[in-house]
């Protein structure tokens, strides 16, 4: 005696959104059916392990009917096929597009092509989440690249648009958009201190200061494509101009004397910031004169952390210290009266000490 | 020239990718009515085409209007090769053809087709503008509403209830034409949908004919059918109750509602003792004088075995001397019914819920059952062999409901059940005594329905007295005076097809009853196996109420309402499924216990089992009266004329031992004689015993009926979740007994609950309403049997708290967030039930009767047959919801999935179904909207108001 064909299907189409969880999580329904019985799911109304396996089939079977919807999360609220509650909906769509920050770690930067996905399975088995998993998060990451890429307009707003995210959710993904686009360096082994969310941050300042779209005046008047995605060629070219700052010799120890009165008694670490000064300073000015080679600007990462990071921590800094000293760095430069690219100065140095201050890790 | 069609395509989306190289489509539409067709331009290169095209105009007849579909066929052009069909979407105009209903239809449909699914929609607006037609011997019946609902539609009045109507119509099928070997599967589904579809809109046509014959303007309880007869033919046959109705106004709509089931007028559904609580009458039945008797009757040249079986039994009896002061009035009442019902052939009714004061007297369960050989249909025109069966069928009832002293029968519905070559057709009814008021003509003007019956109307309790003579019974049976009036006599238990009257009284809560068999039988062919069949039935028949009256007794209850017995024939088995809302009936007496008893009582071992098993019986009866909250006085005295609220009667009840003569006379027929005998005289009692008392108790906070109302209960929310469940078991072991198949089957049906219950945990507390039009059927590929056990539509409706669907869609996580492709879909909802809790219906839209085929090549791929099914299940909720929005409504009540067929080849990775579905189509609004919005709703109102029905 062998059950052929299992169904049920309500008008209104009933959801657990503890199994949705499940499903999401790329369990077969097998281990499904377990998980539930070990979370005590035998319990409610007398349930066996039959009916717990009919019900996972039937919920599983939903989801994956659900799926495609679920990639163009639009068509969900107007689609006909399933009556799904606008909160459902909402839920749905939510959980579809979370990602484990660990798994959005290993893509970040990398090409999101057929090759990257060919290498799932590693990624599967050195973070501990199922390739099923990693497949559907890779495929969100890819969909939303592949839509957001031709279109005009903030980049946030157009993912929020077409994929109905949240707020957080919808600046993630701007973040590995704008990773995978610009293809930086984040896989070196100096740089896996680094967390997923340290790099989300960096990429919202990257985007909000250094693009094509944070330029005020574009971002109101015109949709230009890829504003958001491509840092401004223009810009790029400006920070040539800083070079000044550590080509000019007098200028370059005017500066330390501007610092080194602000900072005296304020950190402990003076005397060693006072010997490094220049050689920091030549590497913050050497990182902005590279950037307008592609190969500079995904490196941006690294460099910072072996120029700048590393020679701090080996000193032992705080962060507290590290912050004044960038905040100081920033504002002598004003106080050099021969120094002209004040605007320009501020965009980087604004940028980068955000960045810096992220991943400074004491 | 009666009337102009006109159609207008607006607009598609979610269109598929029909060219890979560009993968987008370059769409255009056909709209094709009887032999006219048009085209649309070509929208290149798009997925979300606006075609916006002009108005499409059709001249046709009414005649046409009625039975054509308008049929929208979305293309792909494609310069070099034939364009590629991306779907259909059939729509049925029957709605646009009746004033009342709706207006136009407009709005989103799924682009259907038979092998892919749904595939995008299409924005369709169509409208009909009819000339009066003055010709009188005309072939249409344009204007005569329809309802699938076997109750008196909400908004309307029943001026007069003129009776019975049926129809049906033959043809090939055009699966099995020759044509078929030469053609695409999809032009062959194409071809039966359309088919079906011509079929159903010239049944309803013919149907209605009959309607204005009789001088009605209306069909309620209205139940179309298919039999897919094979190789024979295909057999679309409809039955209903033609009825004059009288559109009421909104504002005195609530009067007429005589069981809306709201809130506010849960008190409708209390016994209010003295208050007329029983105003209608049941037949009663009683189990252990079931005779049966079988005659197999030789039916012409012998080729059809014809077989009928009565099944209705009556209790009667005992001629006391108090049944004589009411007899003059019957006799009376009888003359007037039987001058106003013996016109007519059928005085059948397939409502089962009445006006009030329309139901004088029940007689009982009728119900006739013949087994016939298929032939081929020769001549499609002339559908006299088919017609000649269900003639055969309907005489035997009607004059089994005469054997029982009754006119007429309600609750009348027939079904069928084919396997290859053999068809056992069914119909089954209560008998009844009917108010010949509303069957008489000219009593339009007879001043207002509310007091019209109320002279006809018997003493609150009237509505379980005997219908029949006392002193000519055909059945020795057990008869009590009524508890509640002590005039009149009753019957010990009652079983009807009917939903539980209103105004009855009611103690305790019901509950759902179900019996379950299995027969095994010899593979045979043709005549042999007909004989077979027709042998087995009787026994069948009288196994599942031997079964239903032990579990009715077993919950210490004394009536089933809404009985449905199904039975099915497979190759080598046949299945009984009977299924009924078991209650306690405040004016029946109590049921007596059930007593075990032995053959051979000598030996001790066995007594000492019998002693167990029937200590075990008690604990169960005991237990159940907790359950059920049963708990009935003793006896009770007279009630009559004395408004006495329930809370207080308690305190009426005497002692047997302190009655009147004339009760101490009754004592014979209830109290520990009165138990009911179960003798273990052979191991397959034993067997029965232990099922009896397998059946797995209900969770905390479930209940089950499958009537309309769930007696004992009355605070309804309008949380109401619709659904379906197909399951499909294959037997490995062909060669099981008829114990172990039924023990298998009792098991299955179990487990099926079981899994029911647990998925709806989160709604506690709930009632579950079954639908199981025809919850059985086997799948044909031999040799291995698949019983289908389809409880298909079970509502379930969450009592007592607050519905968990909120609607609302403004909510929008930002501002930012904006739904592109316009306005979301509004909610329609659907339910088995005639209406919806919490709400009120203020229009019906028309009747919603569609047929699908769905088709697959590549089962694996879809998920296996559950896969399949359960997107195609889906797609027709889809496209039934999409329909009634497009008609402005909001829900579908009365809904029903009559036939779902499912066949597969797993070796050949394909797989076929076919659904029928059926339901009326309407507006509600929430009560608590009721005052201040206008009747007239658009769908997109719908909006939640969350907590109504919270009392």
């Amino acid at each position: 005696m062998s059950m052929v064909l299992d169904v049920f299907v309500g008008n209104t189409t009933i959801m657990d959104m503890d199994i949705y969880q499940l499903w999401l999580d790329g369990l077969t329904v097998r281990e499904a059916v377990k998980a539930r019985m070990d979370q005590g799911a035998l319990l409610e109304c007398e349930a066996n392990a039959e009916v717990l396996m009919s019900d996972t089939m039937d919920q599983f079977r939903t989801f994956q009917l659900c799926e495609r919807l679920l990639h163009s999360p639009t068509k969900l609220a107007n689609q006909l096929l399933f009556q799904i509650p606008s909160q459902h909906q909402r839920m749905l769509i939510e959980k579809y597009y979370e990602f484990d920050s660990v798994f959005a770690r290993e893509v970040l930067g990398k090409k999101l092509s057929k090759g990257t996905k060919k290498d799932l399975d590693d990624i599967s088995s050195k973070t501990g989440i199922t390739l099923k998993s990693c497949r559907r998060q890779f495929d969100n990451f890819k969909r939303v690249f592949k839509v957001v890429e031709d279109l005009k307009g903030p980049l946030v707003e157009n993912i929020q648009h077409h994929f109905l995210l949240t707020d957080t959710q919808a600046r993630d993904y701007a973040a590995i958009v704008f990773f995978a686009n610009s293809r930086f360096e984040t896989g070196k082994r100096k740089l896996q201190y680094l967390s997923f969310q340290d790099f989300a941050y960096c990429a919202s300042q990257l985007i909000q200061y250094w693009t094509t779209g944070a330029v005020g005046e574009l971002h109101l008047y015109s949709m230009v494509e890829d504003m958001d995605v491509d840092l401004e060629k223009e810009f790029l070219h400006e920070l040539k101009d800083l070079k000044v700052l550590v080509n000019d010799k007098n200028m370059l120890d005017q500066h330390k004397v501007l610092v080194c009165a602000a900072l005296r008694g304020k950190i402990k670490v003076y005397r060693l910031m006072e010997a490094n000064f220049k050689n920091l300073s030549r590497a913050l000015i050497n990182l902005a004169s590279k950037l307008t080679h592609t190969k500079d600007v995904r490196d941006l990462f690294i460099d910072l952390v072996e120029k700048v990071i590393e020679p701090c921590r080996c000193d032992r800094w705080t962060l507290g210290e590290v912050t004044l000293f960038l905040t100081q760095y920033t504002n002598a430069a004003h106080g050099l009266g021969t120094f002209s690219r004040q605007v320009v100065w501020d965009r980087y140095m604004g940028v980068i000490r955000s960045c810096i201050l992220r991943m400074y890790h004491e | 020239m009666p009337g102009k069609l006109k159609a207008k395509i607006v607009a598609g989306r979610h269109l598929p990718v029909m060219d890979r190289a560009s993968d987008l489509t370059d769409a255009f539409v056909e709209v094709k009515f009887g032999n006219t067709t048009f085209k649309t331009d070509v929208f290149p290169k798009s997925l979300n085409p606006q075609w916006n095209s002009e108005w499409f105009k059709f001249e046709v007849d009414d005649e046409d209007l009625q039975d054509e579909p308008l049929q929208i066929t979305v293309l792909d052009h494609d310069t070099y090769s034939a364009n590629d069909a991306i779907g259909k979407v059939y729509i049925d105009i029957d709605p646009l053809l009746c004033s009342e209903a709706a207006t136009r239809i407009c709005g989103w449909f799924p682009i259907y087709d038979t092998i892919h699914g749904i595939r995008g929609e299409i924005n369709v607006l169509v409208k009909v503008d009819l000339f009066n037609d003055l010709n009188s011997f005309r072939q249409s019946s344009c204007g005569v509403k329809f309802f699938c609902t076997t109750s008196i539609p909400r908004c309307y009045r029943a001026a007069l209830v003129h009776g019975f109507v049926e129809e049906l119509v033959v043809n090939e099928d055009p699966e099995y034409q020759w044509i078929d070997r030469i053609r695409t599967p999809r032009a062959s589904n194409e071809a039966r949908q359309r088919l079906i579809s011509l079929m159903s809109g010239e049944l309803q046509r013919k149907i209605g004919l009959k309607v204005l014959e009789m001088g009605g303007n209306a069909v309620v309880g209205y139940l179309q059918c298919f039999d897919l007869e094979g190789e024979s033919g295909l057999v679309v046959r409809a039955i209903g109750t033609a009825c004059t109705l009288d559109k009421l106004t909104p504002g005195t709509a609530p009067n007429t509602n005589t069981h809306s089931n709201t809130a506010p007028a849960s008190n409708v559904f209390r016994p209010v003792p003295g208050l007329g609580s029983c105003r209608a009458t049941w037949a009663m039945f009683k189990q252990p004088v079931l005779d049966i008797s079988f005659p197999l009757i030789g039916v012409l040249n012998n080729q059809f075995r014809h077989f009928l079986f009565l099944s209705v039994l009556s209790g009667m009896g005992s001629g006391g001397s108090a049944g004589k002061e009411a007899g003059p009035l019957k006799t009376l009442l009888r003359q007037h019914t039987q001058s106003a019902l013996e016109q007519r052939e059928f005085p059948f009714f397939t409502l089962t819920c009445f006006p009030p004061g329309f139901l004088v007297h029940v007689g009982g369960v009728v119900s006739a059952r013949s087994v016939k050989l298929l032939d081929r249909i020769h001549n499609p025109d002339e559908p006299e062999t088919r017609d000649a069966w269900w003639e055969e069928i309907r005489q035997e009832i009607k004059s089994h409901a005469k054997a029982l002293g009754c006119h007429a029968v309600v609750g009348y519905s027939e079904s069928t059940s084919i396997c290859e070559e053999v068809c056992i057709l069914s119909a089954s009814g209560t008998a009844a005594m009917l108010n010949p008021r509303f069957m008489r003509e000219g009593c339009l003007d007879a001043g207002g329905s509310d007091h019209r019956f109320e002279d006809a109307s018997p003493p609150s309790c009237g509505f379980c007295h005997i219908p029949y003579d006392e002193f000519n019974m055909p059945f020795p049976a057990q008869l009590t005076y009524c508890y509640r009036c002590r005039r009149q006599k009753v019957p010990d238990v009652l079983f009807t097809t009917i939903d539980l009257p209103a105004e009855a009284a009611v103690t305790g809560k019901g509950c759902l009853i179900q019996a379950r068999l299995c027969r095994t039988k010899k593979k045979a062919q043709g005549e042999v196996n007909a004989t077979a069949i027709s042998n087995l039935l009787p026994f069948m028949e009288y196994e599942l109420h031997t079964q239903l009256m032990n579990k009715l007794k077993l919950r210490s209850m004394n009536a089933l309402f809404g009985l449905r017995i199904q039975i099915s024939v497979g190759e080598n088995m046949l299945l009984g499924l009977a299924s009924a809302t078991g209650v306690y009936l405040s004016a029946l007496p109590a049921p007596g216990g059930i007593q075990v008893a032995g053959k051979t009582p000598s030996d001790l071992n066995y007594d000492q089992h019998i002693a167990t098993m029937q200590k075990r019986i008690n604990d169960t009866i005991t237990k159940n009266k907790e359950l059920y909250n049963i708990h009935p006085p003793e006896s009770t005295e007279e009630l009559v004329g004395s408004p006495i609220p329930d809370r207080q009667r308690s305190r009426l009840f005497r002692s047997t031992s302190e009655s009147s003569d004339e009760l101490l006379e009754l004592d014979l027929s209830h109290g520990k004689k009165d138990a009911f005998v179960l003798e273990i005289d052979d191991t397959d009692a034993v067997e029965d015993i232990q099922s009896l008392l397998t059946d797995a108790p209900m969770p905390a906070g479930f209940y089950s009926c499958n009537t309309e109302v769930m007696p004992g209960i009355y605070n309804w929310t309008s949380g109401l979740q619709m659904f379906t469940s197909v399951r499909v078991y294959r037997l490995s072991n062909a060669n099981l007994t008829n114990q172990g198949l039924n023990k298998i089957f009792t098991e299955l049906c179990e487990n099926l609950l079981k899994s029911l219950y647990f998925k709806l945990r989160s709604m506690i507390p709930c009632c579950l309403f079954w639908n199981v039009p025809r919850s059985l059927s086997f799948v044909s590929p031999p040799p291995c049997l698949h019983p289908v056990l389809r409880p298909p539509h079970r509502s379930v409706s969450s009592a007592e708290r607050c519905s968990p669907l909120p609607e609302g869609r403004s909510r929008s996580l930002r501002s930012t967030r904006s739904m592109p492709c316009g306005a979301p879909v509004a909610v329609v909802k659907m339910t088995p039930l005639s209406f919806l809790p919490g709400t009120r219906i203020v229009k019906y839209l028309g009747i919603i009767n569609m047929f699908f085929i769905r088709e697959t090549t590549s089962l694996r791929e879809e998920g296996g047959v559950s896969g399949f099914l359960h997107c195609f299940i889906a797609e027709v909720f889809a496209m039934v919801r999409a329909h009634v929005a497009a008609l402005g409504g909001n829900a579908v009540v009365s809904y029903s999935m009559k036939e779902c067929v499912f066949m597969e080849n797993p070796n050949k990775n394909q797989a076929q179904c076919l659904i029928n579905v059926s339901g009326d189509a309407v507006i509600f609004v929430r009560e608590s909207e009721q005052e201040a919005t206008p009747p007239l709703m658009s769908s997109g109102q719908i909006s939640s108001t969350g907590a109504d029905g919270t009392t």
